[in-house]
Order: structure tokens, then C-alpha cells, then sequence
């Protein structure tokens, strides 16, 4: 295929300071895949999901969207794009309800659309649904990272970001967001790129896979091919994430 | 009991006036975590443009009640607009290019500008206090007492009513905006998560802006009721009034809306009862002692959130 993938990162750097997080990180999402991104703490994951969103910005290097230099944009022009990320932390709104937490995610969206997806929302996450006039603070882990990702769904997007969306959470919910991640690329056709550590779970999950140590890709291959290469067993499978 | 019924009704007018300046400095609080020190002159250089107003207008104690209804709405849009426009630019001008700067810089420019504002007035309306003749005169006898020491009435002047409504319908406006509104929800997404706000595509600095400027137009608010009520002004007053509804912001609980309203009645009431059976002198010591007091016993204020919220 000639298609262009929808998302190209091309050298990126970027710095805190003195301290460069991303030595020229280079990695790209197709249409309609899960891609992942394993890699050790600190490794600059979750830099790069936000470089994507222009916070911090890129130093260097390129960031396409759908074919369409998004480098510079403004962080909140880039939900416009129709790029959505669910960040490392959740980060809900902890003295806003569930339902004031997915207007805020419908901000850039029509609101002709706003009652369909908010059902959609409900529908993927019941739970979400029972708890909606509850503030975002008084909700469990698992329950934050449904909203998390209901959040950035309301934004309509077509790619979605995911930081660590297992984090911290029981084995079960663990299988749950799974489930609803690989449902909504299945059935709704949403491309989406994974930043995990829980490495197993997000293999068997992910078309293809990227490995970052310390601010740059070393390896990448299929999900399958990941799984299997030693590497990866030896520095993120063996001693058991899952 | 009359007397201090008498005194509720002027501590409530008071605390009406902070309440609406203390919602400007806890609304910029909770959005950028700075003090906003030149707010108080805002509200100063507010009552200047309701003067320049009102004289430009000519009304007088004798100009109809329609008539100055009209006047009187007419020169508290005129001075929210223009009190908007300063409290706009001085964020724009002075604040924003210093965010991400230390903590202090913008607090110590905030002191800057509010010199600045006062030197102003100064320059151009003159240092000496300007008068007001009454335009709203009346009002009503509550009840009244007669004993041995002769006769004592309990009064609500018309300007009191006046306050007290204009003060309850702008708060309940505003209440409403902040509670039910895409502003109001991205204000508060901002005090928040300023960074996860613009994830969601919010304009966090135009936020920031809408802040200053909502802020601004209820000084703007005080700042004619003010005038009409006490008819004298100067380019001082925006330090003391600021002051005291800084006060009544950190004591309501700084971030907190109704703490806000609530602080100003509580500073307004402890200011006037404390003239009323102490001494006038101390009034100010009193307002401030209360503030003490309550931030070593209650540190989040009267109605602070406090910090502890799930991850
Ligand atoms: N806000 C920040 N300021 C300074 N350094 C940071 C900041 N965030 C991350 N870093 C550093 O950048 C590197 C990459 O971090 P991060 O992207 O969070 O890694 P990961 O998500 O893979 O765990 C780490 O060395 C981390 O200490
Ligand atoms: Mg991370």
C-alpha cells in the first residue's frame, strides 16, 4: 500500500531543559492499527505522547498528522486535529462529575454529535454511567482510567493516544480496558497508539510494536515478532509484568 | 438589639463591597496561583470612571427615579467595559509574558502595576479625595425604640437595599456562569489542570484572560457602589478596600467562590461591629486579627478545598 500512515514521527528530540529526553525518536501509526511502545521507566514514553502534543515541544525533527505538519501547533490546537490522549496519570478533573469531565473532553466536537457519543461513552464503560454526577477525585483507579479514556473519546478522535492506561490497576480491570481498547479499534475502526509497561498484555494487543531505551527506538516489529525476539523477553517479559 | 440589628444592615452593605472585590483576587488565585495586587486599584480606578460618568451625565439627587435607574445601569456598564479593558490589558501586558517565570516575578509586578494605577489616578484626578453629592437619598424605617435615652430607629437606606440586591443578583449571575457555562467549566478545568485542560483543546490563556477581565467588572461593580455610598473618593482607596477583601478572599478560603462572598461579609461585619462597640480606631486590627486567628485554626480558610484528592 501507498497510503500514508495517519501518523509520522520523524527524528524528534526534545529537551527539559538541559536534560534531552528524546535523541531523535523516528515511528509511525497506520490507519486502523494498534501500535505499541514498550520501553523501561524513564525511557521518554510518555515524552514522546506529548511532544505529539506539542508539550513540551520538539526541538528538533518532524510530527505529521495525516499529512499535515502539526510540529508546531499550539497543545490546544492539536485536539482539533482530532487527536485525543489519555495521559500518563489520568489526570480527571478531581472536583468536576464524570458528566462535567466528558464535556470537557467534547470541547472541540460538534455538539450535534455530543448525546450519541455520550452514550457510546456509557455504553463501552457502564460504570462511568452509574457513577456521572460523581466527582472525578472520588472515583477508583480503574474507574479514573475509564474516564480517562471515555475523556478522549468524546473528542471524537482518529487517533487515540494511551499513556499507561494499565497502570496500577487490578489484574481484571487490567482485561477490561483491554477489552474496550481492542473493541474500539475492532469495531469503530480507531486507530490507536499505546505507551505500555505492562509489555505482554500490549504485544498481544498491538499490530506492531516499538522498544525505547533511554530516548530512542531501538527495535520493531510486529506484535508477534516482538513477543518473540529475545530481547524483549530477556528486558520486559521474563520476571513476569503480567 | 436595635442598635445591633442596625449594624447588620450596615456590615452586610460593607461586606457586600468586599465580597465583590474578593472574587477577583480568589478567581486569579485559582487560576494562576498569583495575588493579583493591583486589583484593588482596579476597583479604585473604577469608582473614577463611575464619577467621570455620572458628573458627564449630570445626575443629581433630583433627577428622576427612572431616569436614574437608566443612568445609574448606563454607568455600570460603562465602568465594568472599561474596568474590563484595564484588568485584560495588565494581564496581557504585565503578568502573562512572566508565566513560567519565578513565583515572585509576577507578584512584585502585580505591586508594580498597582503603584503605577494609583500614580495615575493621581496625575491625572488630582491627589485630593473627590466628593459625590447623594443621588439615591431615602429609605426606610424597620422599627423604631423609645426609652429613657430617647429615640433610636432602625434604618435601611434605599442605596443599602440598592447594594445588597445589585451584590445578590451579580453573584448569582456570576455563580451561574462559573457553574453552568463552557467559560465557567474551563475556568475551573484551568484551576484544575491548567496542562490537561489545553489536551482538551482549551485556549488556557484566553481562559486566563476571561478571568481577569470577570474579575475586573465586579471591582468595577464595588467600585460605584462604593462611590454612591460613601461619596468620596481618593487614589488611595483601592490599597485599603483591596486589602481588606484580599482578607476576606484568604479568609473565606483563596480559590473558593462563595468563601469569597462569605469572607466579605465576614470582614464587612466584624469591621463594622467592632466600630460600632469598640473603637473605630481598631476597626482594621480586628478585621485583620480574625484573619489570624482563623489561619492558624482553619488554614484552608472557611471554605477551602483541601488538597487531598486521589491519583
Ligand atoms: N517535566 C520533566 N522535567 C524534567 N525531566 C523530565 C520531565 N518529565 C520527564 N523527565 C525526564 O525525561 C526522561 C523520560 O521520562 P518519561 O518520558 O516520563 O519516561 P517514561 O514515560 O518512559 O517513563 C526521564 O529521564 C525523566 O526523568
Ligand atoms: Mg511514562
Amino acid at each position: 500500500m501507498s497510503e500514508q500512515p495517519l501518523l509520522e514521527v520523524k527524528d524528534v528530540e526534545t529537551f527539559y531543559g538541559k536534560i534531552q529526553a528524546l535523541k531523535g525518536v523516528t515511528m509511525e501509526v497506520n490507519s486502523g492499527e494498534i501500535v505499541t511502545l514498550i520501553g523501561a521507566n524513564g525511557a521518554g514514553k510518555s515524552t514522546l505522547m506529548m511532544t505529539i502534543c506539542g508539550n513540551p515541544r520538539a526541538a528538533a525533527g518532524q510530527i505529521i498528522f495525516d499529512g499535515q505538519d502539526i510540529t508546531n501547533l499550539p497543545t490546544h490546537e492539536i485536539t482539533r486535529m482530532n487527536i485525543a490522549l489519555s495521559p500518563e496519570g489520568r489526570r480527571i478533573f478531581p472536583r468536576m462529575t464524570v458528566y462535567e469531565n466528558l464535556i470537557m473532553g467534547a470541547t472541540t466536537s460538534d455538539p450535534a454529535y455530543f448525546d450519541k457519543d455520550l452514550a457510546h461513552a456509557f455504553e463501552l464503560f457502564p460504570r462511568l454511567k452509574e457513577r456521572k454526577d460523581q466527582r472525578g477525585g472520588t472515583l477508583s483507579g480503574g474507574e479514573q482510567q475509564m474516564l480517562a479514556i471515555a475523556r478522549a473519546l468524546m473528542a471524537r478522535p482518529r487517533l487515540l493516544l494511551l499513556d499507561e492506561p494499565s497502570l496500577g490497576l487490578a489484574p481484571l480491570v487490567v482485561k477490561q480496558i483491554f477489552e474496550a481498547i481492542k473493541m474500539l479499534n475492532e469495531q469503530d475502526g480507531l486507530t490507536v497508539f499505546l505507551v505500555e509497561q505492562n509489555a505482554y498484555h500490549a504485544l498481544k494487543l498491538a499490530n506492531r510494536g516499538y522498544v525505547m531505551v533511554n530516548g530512542t527506538v531501538t527495535l520493531s516489529g510486529t506484535g508477534k515478532e516482538l513477543l518473540a525476539s529475545e530481547e524483549v523477553r530477556a528486558a520486559y517479559l521474563e520476571g513476569g509484568a503480567h | 438589639m436595635e442598635y445591633f440589628l442596625q449594624q447588620l444592615i450596615n456590615g452586610i452593605t460593607l461586606g457586600s463591597i468586599y465580597g465583590l472585590i474578593a472574587i477577583g483576587y480568589t478567581m486569579v488565585y485559582g487560576i494562576i496561583g498569583m495575588i493579583n495586587f493591583a486589583h484593588g486599584d482596579i476597583f479604585m480606578v473604577s469608582s473614577f470612571i463611575a464619577l467621570i460618568v455620572i458628573t458627564a451625565l449630570g445626575l443629581t439627587i433630583s433627577t428622576g427615579l427612572g431616569l436614574t435607574i437608566l443612568a445609574l445601569i448606563l454607568v455600570l456598564v460603562t465602568a465594568m467595559v472599561i474596568a474590563s479593558v484595564y484588568g485584560w490589558t495588565t494581564e496581557r501586558l504585565a503578568y502573562r509574558p512572566l508565566r513560567g517565570s519565578f513565583r515572585l516575578a509576577p507578584l512584585i509586578t502585580a505591586i508594580g502595576i498597582s503603584i503605577v494605577l494609583q500614580n495615575y489616578i493621581q496625575i491625572t484626578q488630582g491627589a485630593r479625595v473627590k466628593p459625590l453629592q447623594p443621588i439615591i437619598a431615602d429609605g426606610y424605617t424597620l422599627m423604631t425604640r423609645v426609652d429613657a435615652n430617647g429615640e433610636f430607629a432602625v434604618q435601611i437606606s434605599n442605596m443599602q437595599i440598592l447594594i445588597i440586591v445589585v451584590t445578590i443578583i451579580l453573584m448569582t449571575i456570576f455563580s451561574l456562569i462559573i457553574a453552568k457555562t463552557s467559560l465557567g467549566r474551563a475556568q475551573r478545568a484551568c484551576e484544575q489542570d491548567r496542562k490537561m485542560a489545553s489536551l482538551l483543546g482549551i485556549n488556557v490563556d484566553r481562559t486566563i484572560s476571561m478571568t481577569f477581565v470577570m474579575g475586573a467588572a465586579l471591582a468595577a461593580v464595588a467600585g460605584l457602589m462604593f462611590l454612591l455610598y460613601y461619596g468620596v473618593i481618593d487614589f488611595f482607596i483601592g490599597f485599603v478596600a483591596g486589602v481588606k477583601a484580599f482578607t476576606a478572599a484568604v479568609l473565606g478560603g483563596i480559590g473558593s467562590l462563595p468563601g469569597a462572598m462569605l469572607g466579605g461579609l465576614v470582614i464587612g461585619l466584624i469591621e463594622t461591629l467592632w466600630s460600632a462597640y469598640f473603637s473605630i480606631e481598631y476597626k482594621d486590627v480586628a478585621a485583620f486579627s480574625m484573619l489570624a486567628i482563623v489561619l492558624i485554626f482553619l488554614p484552608q480558610g472557611l471554605l477551602g478545598k483541601p488538597e487531598v484528592e486521589k491519583v
